[in-house]
């Protein structure tokens, strides 16, 4: 674990340096990246321009929940974008070159291509949830001041753990990058609003499949002050990292079935 | 191992013991289930021996070569030998250790060059493609100076440091690409396809600092090649495998032996005559004055040019060494002819 750490830094460095040789066209690509996102979010303001609520949540909790999992989803691809690169990497046989490095391949797969510029989704998921923190009415208590940055982290966890299972299916399925991009590019988009305006059986989905719920929803309407989605308990609010340690160690299971059978395959 | 890292007194025997079996292979074989479309949703399965029962054994110190045409099984052994693949039965060690078992241990021992597969950074400059070798194998700095220094030093990379990959040329990266498998000491290398697309002249500076390689620091090295020329300059040992399966191993010579390959002996008359006639030569090509004789490949020119010009006006003459392929495909035929 520390060794793949130590790993992913010296590779994320690299591509660091390397993207600075550009510099310029790294300044374009953020400041894109951050509008780009930025953009989901003006779809939100046009629509609470023509409706008071949506699914009876204000315009301010409905940031809230944009701003957790926007911040939570920015993380985990910051962390390990590219890892969904997989399959080019098995179709091209370029794998192979990392298989004979001492270190991790997941290390060396995650901080593939590693690029600041995603800091830009970082950045504008935050700017909104600061924002949110200060328009939602909550009565704030220590226990709902904690599950705010705890709720970021261990979601950011959960995509993280969503994300490599996904590049471990393309060991099986190389041109499988687009499933993988609906659960985390779509997750993402369905966790901005809130679980009211969706169908019953899809919020269900959501937190007892693939329990991407837990990277807001749950929590974050605790926070809200309303009731948790899909008849979970009240203290399901503070599942999150546990639910996240759950997804990460799946993940990591997912992902060593995948390479043993990339190496007795080879394809 | 015996005496893993426990003091051993008798170094020799230790050293005599390891040194034999450097790398073992006792009935290797790699089958691969490809599935092919037939129809719109069946799926047919074959299963494809890219390895089929491989057994050999290089000694510490030994430069081999490991021929064969594409899709021989050369890229499959070389996967398995370090630890990529894992194999579907038989034996294998390298140094000791199962490659398929403990994959990332070894690859602190090994160094690997992937012929078309740069593994420098293309943005950044040469030095920092080192650096970052340097930290993820944690090479000891001395250590790492010095290694770089004598990569730099006789693949002629000095000028080349601060220059970022992406404007070298394919022989200065392939260079570049040598060096940065061997700054960690490694005891083997293997090199698939070292040579390809290289000039005459880079193709020169990779055989010779190979060759000391091997010549001064032991390394162990295995290289696949489709140019006979490497081998001939490099390995005393040629392996030539197709199918999967193991058809030679010994020195070059007894290739063309095994395969009776000819060598072409190119000669210029100041005019035109009718075919010469030489002992064990034939003429299989006449042109006006130039005319082609082939003769066997495990025999010397030197008689065969001594007799035709004591006789004949020669004006200008050349040895044309037979190519692998056409080895090869001697040594199969002559194989399936006895069969």
């Amino acid at each position: 674990m520390g060794e793949g750490l130590r790993a992913y830094g010296l590779i994320a460095a690299m591509w660091v340096r390397s993207t600075m040789t550009y510099r310029f066209s790294f300044a374009m690509t953020l400041l894109s990246n951050f509008s780009a996102t930025a953009f989901d979010f003006v779809v939100i303001l046009l629509m609470f321009g023509q409706v008071e609520g949506l699914g009876g949540f204000s315009f301010a909790e409905v940031a809230f929940l944009y701003g957790t999992a926007g911040t939570a989803f920015g993380l985990a691809d910051l962390a390990l974008g590219q890892v969904g690169r997989l399959g080019k990497r098995v179709r091209d046989g370029t794998l192979d070159t990392l298989l004979v490095r001492p270190v991790p391949v997941l290390a060396q797969v995650a901080a593939d291509r590693f690029a600041l510029r995603r800091l830009g989704r970082v950045t504008q998921g935050l700017v909104v949830l600061v924002w949110s923190l200060f328009l939602i009415d909550v009565a704030w208590t220590p226990a709902r001041v904690v599950l705010v940055p705890v709720m970021v982290l261990g979601g950011g966890l959960i995509f993280s753990a969503v994300m490599v299972a996904g590049a471990a299916f393309q060991f099986f399925a190389q041109d499988a990058a687009e499933v993988t991009n609906s659960f985390t590019y779509g997750g993402n988009t369905l966790l901005q609003y809130p679980p009211s305006i969706f169908a019953a059986d899809m919020v269900r989905g959501v937190v007892y499949v693939v329990p991407l719920a837990f990277v807001n929803w749950v929590p974050a309407l605790y926070v809200l002050g309303r009731d948790t989605p899909a008849g979970l308990p009240g203290w399901a609010a503070f599942a999150s990292p546990a639910v996240a340690v759950v997804c990460c160690a799946a993940a990591g299971l997912a992902w060593r079935v995948g390479v043993r059978s990339y190496r007795s395959t080879g394809s | 191992m015996a005496g893993g890292g426990s003091f051993v007194p008798e170094h020799r025997e230790l050293t005599v013991f390891v040194d034999t079996d450097f790398i073992e292979l006792d009935g290797v074989e790699k089958v691969f289930d490809v599935r092919r479309k037939v129809g719109r949703l069946r799926r047919a399965r074959r299963q494809v021996r890219a390895v089929d029962g491989i057994s050999f054994r290089v000694p510490r110190g030994e430069m081999v070569g490991y021929i064969g045409p594409n899709g021989a099984g050369k890229s499959t052994t070389i996967k398995m030998l370090t630890g990529i693949l894992t194999p579907s039965g038989g034996r294998l060690r390298v140094a000791g250790i199962d490659p398929a078992r403990e994959r990332t241990r070894l690859a602190r021992r090994i160094g690997v060059v992937f012929g078309q597969r740069t593994t420098l950074w293309w943005d950044l400059p040469l030095r920092d493609s080192y650096r970052l070798v340097h930290r993820m194998y944690r090479i000891p700095d001395a250590r790492f100076r010095e290694n770089l220094e004598r990569c730099v030093d006789l693949l002629d990379l000095g000028e080349l440091l601060e220059v970022p990959v992406r404007q070298l040329s394919l022989g200065q990266r392939m260079r570049g690409d040598i060096a940065a498998a061997l700054l960690h000491d490694p005891e083997v290398l293997y090199l698939d396809e070292p040579t390809i697309g290289l000039d005459v002249i880079s193709k020169a500076k990779v055989r010779d600092f190979l060759r000391d390689l091997n010549a001064e620091r032991g390394t162990t090295v295995l290289l696949t090649t489709h140019d006979l020329t490497d081998i001939e300059q490099l390995c005393k040992r040629v392996m030539v495998i197709d199918h999967g399966r193991l058809m030679y191993d010994g020195p070059l010579g007894g290739l063309h032996e095994v395969g009776e390959s000819e060598r072409t002996l190119v000669v210029d008359l100041d005019r035109e005559l009718p075919p010469i006639a030489a002992d064990g030569a034939r003429v299989v090509r006449v042109e006006g004055p130039r005319q082609w004789l082939a003769f066997p490949a495990a025999r010397s020119a030197a008689p065969l040019v001594a007799r035709i010009a004591a006789q004949y006006p020669l004006v200008d003459l050349s040895v044309r060494e037979p190519d692998i392929e056409t080895v090869i495909a001697k040594m199969y035929a002559e194989k399936r002819g006895r069969a």
